[in-house]
């Protein structure tokens, strides 16, 4: 039989015991019959999923199991098993933190709520937040995490402000327009207060650049649009141990939940992988650009994305962790969804697969689908128009933006495309335009796979650069 | 209630001042009257061996640990608690210093202020893991013997 040495502080759970005699075979089976002979020592052995405790350092003579085999280390009947609880501790980062008298006028209102007080001010001010993405999310996200004080706030964008984002995405004004949305994002939160510092990343978040970005930061907020990038944060932060408050929109409806989150008691909450195992397949789940949204509608997600950020840094109330909020505005219904842990989890599961980051876009098959489409420029459309070339000209665009301005195309909706492929040209060259070049990549690629055309080009930038091109009077 | 006599009390706050702007750290032993009061009669100082920034955290090393352990048995005393400083903040525990007690333990902060010894104050878990204040009566002058 082995003998487990109890330390000082767990013997009140072992009738003042400090050594036991255990027949077990490995260390976690000692741990095992220990917690089912002495119940209450168990929580502070074992944490709920069944695995050692953090704040627990486990010897079996003089060797840390974490340089063996952890709870697999054999115990010979000779052996001598020490529990050690770990002695560490500090200062609070949000201990020193002063502010001066425009601050303290500027967050009284926090201040006066008592279960906030000058404290919650405090972390608030020490806090590190990173917002990715400052689109219809991140607009009011950082502009209520800059008016609330949080004190170091990063963001991720790599786009620019266009005109079509102004209708949700309430950062940027007109004059924004044309400027890297970091940019424009930190003079408009400068101007609302001075008293924070704005760290930018003009880059778009990848699996070489995201541990390095996130490492800096205390709590993550994303507000991104895409599901590589969102299962690519979820996984920078689980590694990193960061908090991951999210959201998404979706034309009429939004989520927020909080994961990877560690309760004060030591429980750590779900992540994005145990409530989406995997990613739905690719071109399923349109995109905003792609399927639109309500503009209104980011601004309520993004506002509580903001309110369960400052409740994770500040510790008040209990943030949406292990739980998944659901908001329909067409019904203006809510619901609230658990969400458990899984133990198939790649990440935090009981065989976790996934150490480092991997390759996103990939992992949800959108580099598959996003093979290229021959192309066509606008110049190099004009050239066929004068040489007096034969070709066939399709817009797949809706009835109304066909009717608001079109270049003569004959219009066949993007939804329409398979049942009249018969329209499209076989013999002669045919070019396919839409607004941007999304959808008429998309109609191309329909019309490929399942009709075998090989004779379809994609007008790049669409409508708009061909206005740019023509008339720069109506492209804007 | 817990009382220091005043050889631990010296040696601690010494350790205090001199480790600062770091934190210091050290085992406190003694024992525990049945109805709760304790008394602590001897102090092992050790390492912080927090890699990086000793100015706001402290970890001991868990040889260390076993060595307090052994040294408590050797001597008949109860390993009591353990006593750290805060250089520039006040003796109240952090959230870092809830996420890693252990029960039973009495956690000792001692406030460093510039390098001077500010206030001490005594901490304990309750069985909700919060932190509960134990009272520190005052601590009678060290006698020092005419050379």
């Amino acid at each position: 039989m082995a003998t487990v040495i109890i330390p000082t502080p767990l013997r009140k759970f072992t009738q003042n015991a400090s050594k036991l005699q255990v027949e077990a075979a490995t260390v976690g089976e000692a741990l095992q019959h220990l917690a089912a002979e002495y119940p209450d020592l168990k929580k502070h052995l074992l944490d709920e999923q069944g695995q050692i405790r953090s704040f627990l350092n486990l010897f079996v003579g003089e060797h840390d199991v974490r340089d063996l085999q952890w709870a697999d280390t054999p115990l010979p009947a000779d052996a001598t098993l020490s529990i050690v609880p770990a002695i560490a501790g500090g200062i609070s980062d949000w201990a020193n933190v002063t502010f001066s008298k425009e601050e303290l006028a500027r967050y009284n209102r926090h201040i006066i709520i008592p279960e906030f007080g000058i404290e919650g001010q405090q972390k608030l001010k020490a806090a590190r937040v990173l917002v990715i993405g400052s689109g219809g999310l991140g607009s009011p996200l950082l502009l209520y995490l800059a008016a609330a004080g949080v004190g170091t706030i990063g963001i991720v964008d790599f786009d620019r402000v266009d005109a079509s984002n102004l209708q949700r995405q309430v950062l940027f004004g007109v004059d924004a327009v044309g400027q890297p949305k970091v940019d424009a994002a930190r003079q408009r939160l400068e101007a609302l207060n001075p008293h924070i510092r704005i760290v930018t990343y003009d880059a778009l978040l990848n699996s070489r650049n995201a541990l390095d970005i996130i490492r800096d930061y205390d709590v993550v907020a994303d507000g991104t649009d895409n599901f590589p990038t969102r299962y690519l944060v979820n996984d920078a932060c689980v590694l990193l141990g960061k908090p991951n408050v999210y959201a998404s929109i979706f034309q009429f409806e939004g989520q927020v939940s909080v994961f990877n989150y560690r309760h004060p008691n030591g429980e750590l909450g779900p992540n994005y992988r145990d409530l989406y195992p995997t990613p739905p397949p690719p071109g399923l789940v349109p995109s905003c650009a792609e399927g639109g949204v309500l503009g209104v509608l980011p601004g309520i997600i993004g506002s509580m994305q903001a309110c369960e950020v400052i409740k994770v840094i500040t510790g008040v109330g209990e943030p949406l962790s292990g739980r998944l909020f659901f908001f329909d505005a067409l019904s203006f219904e809510t619901r609230i969804f658990r969400v458990r842990r899984r133990a198939d989890n790649p990440l935090t599961g009981e065989q976790p697969t996934i150490t480092q980051l991997i390759d996103y876009e990939q992992f949800c098959g959108v580099k598959v689908v996003e093979r290229p489409v021959r192309e066509i420029t606008v110049q190099e459309l004009l050239q066929w128009q004068a040489e007096g070339r034969v070709f066939q000209l399709v817009d797949v665009r809706e009835p109304h933006e066909y009717e608001a301005a079109n270049i003569g195309a004959e219009l066949i909706p993007l939804g329409t495309v398979s049942e009249n492929a018969h329209r499209f040209s076989r013999e002669a060259p045919v070019v396919v335009h839409c607004r941007s070049g999304v959808r008429s990549a998309k109609a191309i690629r329909e019309l490929e796979e399942r009709f075998g055309f090989d004779n379809l080009f994609n007008l790049k930038g669409g409508i708009l650069a061909y206005l740019e091109e023509v008339k720069p009077e109506l492209a804007g | 209630m817990i009382h220091f006599s005043p050889n631990v009390y010296e040696r601690m706050l010494a350790d205090a001042r001199q480790t600062f702007p770091d934190e210091c750290c050290g085992f406190l032993f003694g024992t525990e009257t049945a109805d709760g009061d304790r008394y602590l009669t001897d102090i092992l100082v050790v390492d912080n061996a927090k890699e990086g920034d000793k100015r706001r955290r402290f970890e001991i090393a868990p040889q260390d640990y076993l060595a307090a352990e052994r040294y408590a048995d050797e001597r008949g005393l109860t390993l009591l608690g353990v006593y750290h400083s805060h250089p520039n903040h006040p003796a109240i525990p952090s959230e870092h210093d809830r996420q890693a007690a252990q029960p039973f333990f009495s956690y000792v902060i001692v406030s460093v202020l510039d390098g001077y010894i500010g206030r001490v104050r005594s901490w304990r878990l309750n069985d909700d893991g919060q932190f509960e204040e134990e009272a520190i009566p005052p601590v009678p002058a060290k006698l020092v013997w005419p050379q």
